[in-house]
């Protein structure tokens, strides 16, 4: 096969693997400051992926554009979610937690099953089929735009964080619990805010995901599992990592299912997140564990 | 230790096991062919619940994963039957060393690099995972073609290969699972038990004072993947086919955990209590949607799903610890 190819599939894997990142830039959020790993992440995502689709069927309107208020309606579902039902799990045992977001995965999963049926949707924009060409590199338009706006999207995230007085605050909870606390700040609030902040990630990331890929409501726990993986390889707890282990995983999907068999890829996805945890358990941007 | 605590609470748990034995024994006789396989499908959740706990319960290490033990267990025995024609039990002598085998692979990685938590739960996710994709594509075990075991009317049941009707599965599953139970009983009050907990509770602590806490975790985890792997092999011959899908699959793993949780992490009644109110749950669901004739794809498992977030909400400890402190068994089988 010809060095263009690889070079093809490569950026291919790159972009895609930047919406894969914001998708666990998510997941890394909340597990950072809430301390809860979010089993139902997938499922999550499979819902803004079906919002994107409902949405685009009935007003026509670009998924570019409907990023903004379906990340805004997750966030709305991941604030009430933290607010109601998580935070009084906040200090209960990992298989609690872990039973919790099961059982509200299981939920999800089967209520968009009723909705929507078991078959396989997809968008068709104007440019789905439109590609930009640079020499003998050939890129589609479509993922250039998806890869684009999770970029725009982590790099808002980014600023949030470091620069506003609650992206501080939110900062302050993950770094020293009882410190917040001590300082008066209202780490309830602070910890639904969060969850909000991530599941507006998985709405934004789920928006673009569906101009590279169809949505089915079983995809639930292949994306979770693809975002445990990106954030465990890219290191908890640092947002550029996640975006890291993101492209790194993208390029690794797309690489193996040129090279092997696209059915196969998930495997080589796992040795690598098993290599990562060999040579650098914390990750590619992790800092040291404890 | 034992004689002390021979209070009234362990007259009344002795009562208690032997009352639920005679009620198991005398199941074949009192139910019908479809509740006996409910009971099978129970006692097999039960025994594999009791293997899990092992690893999470008693050692505190979170797996999320059993399924992988569940399925090379149940493959290396399938293989061994349709082409050698090895007796299960004697299968069992590859079956248990693959399986610790896989179980050590996936401490050692985790425990000596650190990956504790929840790192080390999607580790172990990880090799399930890695396991189901890649016997989907081996065509040994006939890839994603699924690999069956003959199945042929015998004239008598044939214990040594496992080849009969529903009632002898269901004993040689009642065997298993009152072995494991016994097992158990016996590993919470040894001194690798006590180790475990302590390990459990704070492992800093432990190794402060002197346990040494990669091997004894490295044992809870081999342990548990020897005990699930039968599990494993009884699955592939009750069920007669084996799909890498359906054997290594997460949600295989999570029916595992499913159990231990909701009847109470960490004690000895909890998985098979929780095998029984789940497995019962799911039956009950089926029997209730098609009496309202609701035929919809789904809806069972919403209503399982909201039914485990209420449980988990309001029974934090899982259904046993409250139940026990009810019938004044406290203090046993926790």
């Amino acid at each position: 096969m010809p060095f263009d190819v690889y070079l093809n599939v490569a950026i291919g894997g790159i972009l895609t693997g930047l919406v894969y990142g914001l998708m666990a830039l998510g997941l890394s959020v909340i597990f950072g400051v809430v301390r809860v790993v979010n089993f139902a992440h997938g499922e999550m995502t499979t819902i803004a992926m079906f919002l994107a689709v409902l949405l685009f069927a009935a007003f026509h309107l670009d998924p570019l554009i409907l990023l903004v208020p379906i990340a805004a309606v997750l966030f709305v579902f991941g604030y009430a979610l933290q607010a109601s039902l998580i935070n009084p799990f906040v200090t209960r045992p990992e298989h609690s937690q872990f039973l919790l977001l099961v059982a509200l995965a299981i939920i999800i999963t089967n209520a968009l099953l009723i909705v929507f049926g078991p078959d396989a949707r997809s968008v068709q924009t104007s440019y789905s089929l439109d590609s930009f060409q640079f020499g003998r590199i050939i890129i589609d338009a479509a993922k250039v735009y998806a890869g684009g706006a999770a970029v725009v999207f982590a790099l808002l995230l980014f600023g949030f964080f470091r620069f506003t007085l609650l992206g501080k605050a939110i900062r302050a909870c993950a770094d020293n619990y009882t410190g917040a606390l001590v300082v008066g700040l209202d780490v309830r609030r602070l910890y639904a805010l969060t969850f909000g902040i991530g599941a507006a990630c998985v709405g934004a990331a789920g928006t673009m995901l569906v101009l590279v890929t169809d949505v089915t409501p079983m995809l639930g726990p292949a994306y979770t599992l693809l975002a445990f993986v990106i954030v465990i390889a890219g290191g908890l707890g640092s947002m550029a990592g996640a975006l890291a282990g993101g492209v790194l995983i993208g390029v690794t999907e797309a690489m193996a299912g040129l090279l092997f068999t696209p059915s196969a890829k998930s495997m080589f996805v796992f040795a690598v997140l098993v290599l990562v945890l060999l040579f650098r358990p914390q990750g590619i941007l992790g800092k040291r564990l404890a | 230790m034992m004689l002390r605590s021979l209070g009234p609470a362990s007259w009344r748990s002795g009562g208690l096991i032997a009352g639920l034995l005679a009620a198991a024994l005398a199941a074949p006789w009192l139910v019908n062919d479809y509740l006996l396989t409910v009971l099978i499908i129970i006692l097999y959740f039960a025994y594999a619940g009791q293997a899990w706990n092992i690893m999470t319960g008693f050692a505190g290490q979170l797996s999320l994963g059993h399924a992988v033990y569940v399925g090379l267990g149940a493959y290396v025995a399938a293989a061994l039957f349709t082409r050698f024609g090895i007796a299960p039990w004697i299968a069992l002598l590859a079956v248990i060393p693959v399986a610790m085998a896989c179980g050590a692979i996936i401490g050692f990685l985790a425990f000596r690099f650190g990956v504790t938590g929840v790192y080390f739960a999607i580790l172990t996710i990880a090799f399930a995972e890695f396991a189901r994709v890649g016997f989907d594509h081996w065509d040994l075990v006939n890839a994603s073609s699924g690999l069956f075991l003959p199945v042929k009317q015998y004239a008598h049941n044939d214990l040594w290969l496992l080849r009969g009707d529903p009632t002898m599965f269901y004993y040689v599953i009642l065997a298993a699972t009152v072995l494991a139970f016994a097992l158990c009983f016996a590993l919470r009050r040894s001194r690798v038990g006590y180790f475990w907990l302590a390990i459990r509770e704070d492992e800093q602590a432990a190794r402060a004072a002197g346990v040494a806490t990669f091997r004894y975790k490295m044992y809870a985890v081999m342990a548990s993947a020897a005990v699930t792997s039968f599990a494993g092999v009884f699955y592939a011959f009750f069920y007669n086919n084996l799909f890498p899908e359906q054997v290594f699959g997460i949600s295989r793993s999570i029916e595992i955990i499913l159990g231990p949780v909701i009847g109470g992490i960490g004690t000895l009644f909890g998985p098979i209590l929780g095998a029984f109110v789940l497995t019962g749950l799911a039956e009950a669901l089926n029997a209730g949607l098609a009496a309202f004739g609701l035929d919809l794809p789904g809806a069972k498992q919403l209503l399982y799903g909201f039914c485990l977030l209420i449980v988990v909400v309001a029974l934090p400890e899982g259904v046993w610890p409250p139940l026990a402190r009810r019938l004044g068994v406290t203090g046993v089988g926790k």
